[in-house]
């Protein structure tokens, strides 16, 4: 069953016809052709489909796109302001904090919607005092980014380039 | 997955009567779970009806001191509430227990309560399994069962319940509060989940078209501590191999009251009212929790790889009581 | 000389493809702009052994988009074996085997399509596992060139009786899932004669070669292209079932392009896994703690489909000195997938076998566990009297010991406590032999003010395209950005696969050759147009030196008291790997590496339900992979190391020696932390629960 929606992506609104089944993910990369968000496991297991949805970070690949007519939607992609990449994304380059390249848009819009969630003030698990604002060291940034699953084994140099982002 | 219809609902009453009058019909929350089974194949609903849009979105302090949590809440929002985290640590540390930040951002409170188990046969419609479809026997019980149940099973069904926030909410004795075609009434958390007996299939006492809108939570005590601890295996983003979510009160050595809930362990979040009974009025002793948690699991009944959980379980309740009680502890 | 090489990772090159990746632009095989596709969706088998008796396609053939729905009653008949016969009996092998296909105009449909199609079995018993003294053990066939022979030096059990100390263990693996975070897909199009295949692999020319047969191409028409990889680990090197299926597909439309991913699912029965196995070690040891007697026996699954045998006790024939050794490789063939590579095959395995051995043996005999490995040193190749062409462990253990602080290490195991945590060290040892194979060609071009340099090489993730392209700049002696590296497609000239850890040197070999060749013949300033396109030619020294990359590889370990919860705070790896080509690269894939190792040893396990045939927990919540949280940590340092006789360049491999030993380590500085000793990865909570 077929539905009309539109999505705001990376700053422009597109309008696009998808079946009730198809998820955020597959409209972006099989309708729209915005290839930034990747599917590792289609199960929000894996994190690689990490999109900023209304800007908050979510696996794309458990939501109906059909649930989000016009959500704005930021992608890895569209964090780039014109041909500078976003800081995290510069972190990243600097630091190494990819090898295959799969999981890593997913990382970079994971991290810029994790630091916004720091900017909030929203504790993790491994915030000691919930009520005080939490301190962005490496066992915070480990532990908020654990939805990010990279089997090439980045996983230090990320946290060193969100690390630097985040200062 | 099979073709379905999807309806934004606007308003309550509406959303209820077109679940209600259809069999195939189901609520929509984050669907970080639903969505996932659809998937699978494991939930094949005709029509969705999305319930994120109902104003559900709330975390409100009532005059009696109770908190009153919108059943559309994220998780995340949940978990970073200051009354939540003022009020209920313990509910705060269960829910940033959970899952990810990026499926926190979508699971709902009423969704979270009502996720379905992890059993791999459970999701896995190429296996036997009497959650899934009655009748077909259940592949977990002579099969890998290292996640499943040790308390309240049943020779139909061994799975778990993999909440963190439910096994907290049971600690705190919350209620929630459901609306159906017949009215609203009031569970107490403990009460909602059901354990498998001969219809497992049955996860709540939920029927059909009921809709959970809020869940309460008791006015919060001043004298009480509480925590919440998980163990798994991954550091993070791992389901629970075993967690205890307690609450205790401590008077001059003593436990005054203690509400314990056990998650990873059964069909529900297992509120371990043996071991609250042996703690009330006892000094808070590193014997007496023992004796506490040995007096709980004395119905443990292991499966073939689960049998580790029987002492886990009793190990890490005895931390968290020791942890709880220590003098120095502010 | 120029710059381009630099061992300070600050100042080595950024990988090339970076900004592409970090933007999520990079293009992965199914994300090839191709019109119109259709979307193929596999089908499979439902049981572990029997026969196809009946095939009902009508529901699935009367939903509106379905296309077409493969199965062995209508696919075309093609020249395949083992796991690539996709679809050309009735017969099943494993649970979980291709059995069909739905081509659909969207993969909505496709998926839901193949959920209708219904199969009827004829179901015979399986077997999908086995035990460590099992009676169906067998000798793999050794005409393969991957399997080695068994080997028997001296008097083994002679040795052992005499021993002063002795170690007899058995340590199990599981099977481990490589889980590439990119699923294999392949776009395939198939249009007047001529088969292009957009596909996740580890080189596009073994496609070709494999794929062109099957269907009786000419190779020549058969074109495939695979410029961004996200990761393989050994699953891509070879096509498996869905590529054929997928061809199958395509040639069904013309013109039409044909768009197959695995679900995560899908790709525990139908990509291979590293097979488990048990390892039985006998060591003996003199009064001095000098080796005597090394046994190593593997007994590891394979797939009555189709062998694989893993040579995991392959990992004791040159690693320590003994006069006395006896080495067996044996399989068990069951009714289960085929297995395959896994980063660092027999090596990860054996070696966590041997290291782990090793320590219980210096323990016995009162040792340092590194001063055991440094007086058990050999001075040449033992078993085969080659003398090494460089071998630096000792430099490794000694250089990571001072690092790492281990002199101040309290040997005692289950002694210390942190709050609730036990804490502990350990050390292994870690060795990867060096491959650099000949064959590979390069073109050298020149025009518009760049030299472009051609080769298919893939770009797994290993920073290869960066690397090369510096190789490169160095041979021709420009700099880095006048040169412009095309790799990852079969437009390009042939290359040998990316596995091994062959690929830098391999295929640098074959571009420092062809930079020579093109110097030569074009001088210092080449004239427009100029091109030149040279094979690579065998290392005339090999087969004269034993030729490895080393490492020394430590772990703390803290173990929960109360949960037997395992965490690794701290990884160090100290490694000698020849010359190291870019630092920025070879330290992410040396802490990649060590990051798997870690994760090896404490998460990840493909659970086998005899009862079905399958493993059971095939996503990534049932199946852990370490997480971010999982890993504190990663220190990596090499050695400079200068080796003549590798190759050119003076390189090793570096994309498998750093998974190498880690499993050991980890197991080792748990058992100093605990004093239980697990003989059986991974290392979950339950297993340190004992008595507490």
């Amino acid at each position: 069953m077929d539905a009309e929606i539109a999505l705001r992506v990376d700053g422009q609104r597109r309008t696009l016809s998808v079946d009730t089944r198809t998820t955020l993910l597959d409209a972006l990369r099989e309708r729209l052709g915005v290839i930034s968000p990747k599917k590792g496991c289609d199960h929000g297991q894996c994190g690689a489909c990490t999109v900023l949805l209304d800007g908050r970070r979510v696996t794309s690949c458990l939501t109906l796109a059909v649930a989000h007519d016009e959500a704005e939607v930021t992608t890895a992609e569209g964090l780039a302001e014109g041909d500078r990449p976003h800081p995290v994304q510069q972190a990243f380059l600097e630091h190494d904090g990819f090898q295959c390249g799969y999981c890593t848009p997913g990382q970079v819009c994971s991290a810029v919607g994790m630091l916004d969630e720091v900017k909030a003030g929203w504790p993790s698990h491994v915030t000691e005092n919930l009520e005080e604002e939490p301190d962005l060291d490496e066992e915070e940034i480990r532990e908020r980014m654990s939805g990010n699953l990279c089997r090439c084994g980045a996983y230090t140099n990320i946290v060193s380039a969100i690390r630097e982002a985040a200062e | 997955m099979k073709p379905f219809d999807y309806e934004r609902a606007d308003d309550t009453d509406g959303a209820i009567a077109t679940v209600s009058d259809d069999p195939t019909a189901t609520y929509l929350g984050g669907g970080t779970n639903l969505v996932d089974h659809m998937k699978l194949g494991v939930a094949e609903p005709g029509k969705l009806v999305d319930i994120t849009k109902l104003p559900y979105d709330f975390v409100e302090t009532l005059p009696d001191g109770r908190v009153s949590v919108g059943a559309t809440v994220r998780n995340s929002e949940l978990a970073a509430s200051h009354v939540i985290r003022q009020s209920y640590p313990m509910l705060a540390q269960a829910l940033l227990a959970g899952a990810s930040g990026q499926l926190r951002n979508l699971a709902t409170t009423g969704g979270n309560l009502v996720q379905r188990t992890r059993c791999a046969y459970f999701q896995d419609p190429g296996t036997p399994c009497n959650k899934r479809e009655p009748g077909s026997g259940c592949s977990a019980l002579e099969g890998w069962n290292r996640h499943h149940a040790i308390l309240g099973a049943s020779e139909h069904c061994v799975a778990t319940h993999p909440s963190d926030m439910a096994v907290a909410l049971a600690a705190l004795d919350a209620t929630v509060v459901v609306r159906g075609s017949e009215g609203q009434r009031r569970i107490p958390v403990t009460e909602l989940h059901r354990l498998p007996g001969d219809e497992p299939e049955r996860d709540t006492v939920l029927e059909h078209g009921e809709l959970i809108t809020s869940v309460e939570l008791p006015a919060p005590s001043d004298s009480a501590r509480s925590a919440y601890r998980k163990v798994r295996e991954r550091a993070s983003y791992a389901f629970a191999l075993v967690s205890v979510a307690a609450v205790v009160e401590v008077d001059e050595g003593t436990v005054r009251d203690a509400r314990i809930a056990l998650g990873g362990v059964a069909h529900k979040p297992w509120r371990a009212e043996a071991a609250e009974r042996e703690l009330r009025g006892a000094p808070a002793t590193e014997e007496n929790f023992r004796r506490a948690a040995e007096a709980e699991l004395e119905q443990a009944e292991a499966l073939r790889d689960n049998a580790f959980k029987i002492p886990m379980t009793r190990n890490t309740l005895c931390a968290v009581l020791r942890e709880l009680t220590r003098e120095d502890r502010a | 000389m120029t710059d381009v090489l630099t061992e300070d990772p600050g100042r080595a090159p950024q990988r090339l493809d970076g900004p592409d990746k970090v933007a999520g632009t990079a293009r992965y095989a199914f994300e090839q702009p191709v019109d119109g596709p259709r979307y193929l969706h596999l089908v499979q088998a439902g049981i572990a052994r029997g026969r196809v008796t009946g095939t009902d396609t009508s529901a699935a053939e009367a939903l509106p988009g379905v296309h077409t729905v493969l199965t062995h009653e209508n696919a075309e008949k093609v020249n395949a074996g083992g796991e690539l016969a996709v679809l050309q009996s009735p017969e099943v092998a494993f649970r979980g085997q291709v059995i069909g296909a739905v081509l659909a105009e969207t993969p909505e449909i496709a998926a839901h399509a193949a959920g209708l199609v219904e199969v009827t079995y004829e179901r015979h018993p399986h077997e999908a596992t086995f035990g460590a003294d099992d009676h169906r053990a067998q000798s793999p066939d050794t005409s393969s060139p991957m399997v080695t022979e068994d080997l028997d030096q001296g008097d083994v059990d002679a040795a052992l009786e005499a021993a002063e100390y002795t170690v007899d263990v058995t340590y199990a693996t599981p099977p481990e899932h490589n889980n590439p975070m990119e699923p294999h897909a392949t776009v395939a199009v198939w249009e007047q004669g001529e088969l292009t295949l957009y596909d996740s692999n580890q080189g596009p020319y073994v496609v070709r070669d494999v794929l062109a047969p099957i269907f009786g191409l000419d190779p020549e028409r058969v074109h495939v292209v695979s410029p961004h990889v996200g990761g393989g680990f050994g699953s891509k090197g070879m096509p498996h079932a869905h590529v054929v299926a997928t061809v199958m597909a395509a040639r069904l439309t013309p013109g039409r392009p044909v768009k197959c991913a695995l679900t995560r699912a899908q790709m525990f029965p139908l990509v291979g896994y590293r097979p488990p196995g048990f390892q039985r070690i006998r060591l003996g040891a003199d009064a001095t703690g000098r080796l005597v007697a090394t046994e190593h026996s593997a007994l590891e699954q394979s797939s009555r489909l189709a062998e694989y045998a893993e040579q995991s006790a392959g990992a004791s024939r040159d690693m320590y000195v003994s006069p006395n050794r006896r080495i067996t490789n044996r399989v068990v063939a069951l009714d289960v997938p085929v297995p395959t590579w896994m980063r660092a095959p027999g090596e990860a395995g054996g070696m966590y076998a041997l290291e782990s051995a090793v320590d219980e043996m210096a323990q016995a005999c009162g040792m340092d566990p590194i001063e055991f490995r440094v007086h058990n040193e050999p001075d040449t190749a033992p078993t085969s009297g080659r003398p090494f062409s460089s071998r630096n462990l000792v430099t490794c253990l000694r250089r990571g010991a001072e690092r790492f602080g281990w002199a101040e290490r309290d040997p005692r195991p289950g002694v210390r406590r942190e709050g609730d945590w036990l804490v502990g060290t350990g050390v292994a040892a870690a060795s990867f032999p060096s491959f650099t194979i000949p064959g590979s060609v390069a073109t050298v071009g020149y025009a518009d003010g760049y030299y472009r340099v051609e080769i298919a090489a893939s770009d797994i993730g290993t920073g290869a395209r960066t690397a090369l392209t510096q190789i490169a700049a160095e041979a021709l002696e420009v700099p880095l950005s006048a040169v412009r590296l095309h790799l990852g497609s079969t437009a390009q000239p042939k290359a040998s696969l990316a596995g091994g850890s062959s690929g830098t040197a391999s295929w640098g070999t074959a571009i420092v050759q062809a930079a020579r060749a093109f110097r030569a013949e074009h001088g210092e300033h080449p004239p427009e147009g100029a091109e030149t396109t040279t094979k690579s030619e065998p290392d005339p020294e090999a087969g004269t030196y034993a030729m490895n990359a080393y490492g020394a590889q430590f772990a703390e370990v803290r173990v929960h008291a109360d949960t037997g919860e395992v965490r690794v705070p701290r990884l160090l790896g100290v490694f000698a790997a020849g010359r190291v080509v870019n630092a920025r690269t070879a330290r992410s894939q040396f802490a990649g590496g060590m990051t798997m190792g870690l994760s090896m040893a404490l998460h990840e396990h493909g659970v086998v339900d005899e009862r079905f045939g399958h493993v059971v927990n095939n996503d990534f919540a049932g199946y852990h992979i370490a997480a971010h949280a999982d890993v504190g940590s990663v220190e990596v340092d090499w050695i400079d190391e200068h080796d003549p006789h590798v190759n050119p360049m003076g390189t090793k491999g570096i994309g498998e020696v750093g998974i190498v030993g880690v499993a050991a380590a980890i197991g080792n500085a748990a058992h100093h932390a605990t004093g239980v000793r697990v003989r059986e990865l991974p290392l979950t909570p339950e297993k340190f629960l004992t008595g507490r």
